[in-house]
């Protein structure tokens, strides 16, 4: 129920709210509604609409700290860094 | 990840002892055994599924109530996952001899039962039959889409509900044996992170509220795995904070908009949860505002009907415990799957008695699905 899956915004009607999204090429009309967002934006699309916009920087940064967790030595301080809320 | 895999043993081997933790919502449960990560835990670190699958909390009245409005004449849109769940209403007939009805059965016994993606779909549908009713259920989640049909027309009997009552009701749990939530992602990314926050705070009611680690996640296996391993910290340190692993969808104030749209169109009322009972404000209910799209109010009279219904046999029905069906006590992180006599027995993903093994993200379903990525068990 509460999967969502990202997907890149293709274009958008701004009016009706309503944006042609990608998901790795298949492409649905999604409703854009609860979010501000833009052509070529990443977003969440749960149940037709999409939830929340998925900023890059954030993406790279989770991205990165994956990548970091192949070495040896887990930076603690990665994980802080996840933690922005205290 | 075997690094990480690393640091969640050195700290399960400092905390040294049992450790719950308990998955919020249907989809980590339905992560955590897709990807076996409870073979990769430590002996001593448990997962526990709780009541976050919408579908399975469903109360049966709900359910009785829609399928007695399809079995009126009423064209119904709802989500395909709760076409399965079984409600308290029998029916006796040459193809069922007594059997728990639902909206599936009601399908097949000539109801206009129609399964929808999204309450976009539902709007379009409408066009073709006016007098179509959405069945809206689902957390923070869904609740904003079905505000936005409602305001765009569309008529709905809501069942949907609030997630965080539902926390403050587990907490309240004197039985419950759980050190750590593990935050539903996409509620948050809606809610954000202040409901959370306040379960760690006395309120009026409770003084002394039972201070829990929590760590919003996402739903990688590798969110999961991150999430287990903050988790542990936070035990290990003594701490009992809100963190979010899910930055990159979960913003602090979640979803403004969102929101603004739940509370414009619902108003918050005590709610009946499946299995759990009455959750004081935890149901969204249509206001007075938009009453003329509300199933509810309008088709009061076909519903109040199934009130008259309930004998006591119906009210009996009702009591999960009559059937030997252990959902409720599930629901709530006090028993397993596998601690139900009916499951993997009488009760399997083909042929469910209870609303756990219906559902997708039921954790009856999800066990019988996995069994081999769960522990072997």
């Amino acid at each position: 129920m509460c999967l969502a899956i990202p997907g890149k915004i293709k274009s958008i009607d701004k009016k009706t709210h309503h944006a042609t999204v990608s998901f790795n090429g298949i492409e649905k009309n999604i409703n854009t509604e609860i979010v501000d967002v833009a052509k070529g934006d990443y977003v969440i699309v749960h149940a037709g609409y999409a939830i929340e916009k998925l900023e890059k920087a954030d993406a790279l940064e989770t991205i990165k700290l994956f990548n970091e967790l192949k070495n040896d030595k887990f930076p603690m301080s990665n994980v802080k860094s996840m933690t922005k809320l205290k | 990840m075997k690094n990480i895999i690393k640091q969640i043993n050195t700290l399960a081997q400092k905390i040294d002892r049992q450790v719950v933790l308990m998955e919020l919502c249907g989809t980590h449960t339905e992560a955590v055994a897709r990807h076996g990560i409870k073979k990769l835990l430590p002996k001593n670190i448990k997962l526990l599924s709780g009541p976050g699958c919408p579908v399975c909390v469903t109360d049966q009245r709900d359910i009785d109530a829609v399928i007695t409005l399809a079995l009126e004449g009423i064209p119904i849109a709802c989500y395909g996952d709760v076409l399965r769940v079984p409600g308290a209403m029998k029916i006796s007939n040459i193809q069922y001899p007594i059997s728990n009805i639902s909206l599936d059965k009601a399908r097949e016994m000539g109801a206009d039962v129609n399964e929808v993606y999204s309450t976009e779909d539902a709007l379009e549908l409408q066009k073709k039959k006016p007098n179509l009713v959405f069945f809206g259920l689902g957390f923070e989640t869904t609740a904003p889409m079905t505000a936005s049909a409602i305001k765009r027309g569309l008529t709905v009997y809501s069942s949907h509900k609030a997630f965080a009552p539902a926390m403050a009701a587990l907490l309240d749990t004197p039985q419950l044996k759980v050190d750590g939530f593990i935050n539903p992602g996409h509620v948050s990314a809606i809610i954000g992170v202040e409901p959370y926050k306040k379960l760690l705070q006395p309120t009026t009611y409770n003084l002394q509220p039972r201070k829990l680690p929590q760590v919003i996640a996402g739903f990688d296996a590798n969110d999961v795995i991150i999430t287990i391993y903050m988790l542990l910290k936070q035990i290990a340190e003594n701490r009992a904070e809100v963190e979010n692993q899910y930055v990159r969808v979960v913003r602090p104030e979640g979803n403004p908009k969102a929101m603004k749209l739940i509370n414009e169109v619902f108003e918050i009322k005590d709610a009946y949860w499946r299995g759990i009972g009455k959750i004081p404000n935890s149901g969204f209910e249509i206001r007075p505002k938009y009453s003329r799209f509300d199933a509810k109010v309008k088709y009061e009279n076909i519903i109040e009907r199934l009130g008259s219904k309930a004998s006591k046999s119906y009210l009996d029905a009702l009591l999960p415990s009559n059937s030997g069906c252990i959902c409720g006590a599930i629901l709530r992180g006090l028993k397993e799957p596998q601690d139900c006599k009916l499951f993997r027995k009488t009760c399997t993903p083909e042929n469910p008695i209870g609303a756990c093994m219906v559902s997708s993200e039921g954790a009856c379903g999800i066990e019988a699905r996995y069994k081999e990525n769960q522990n072997g068990k």
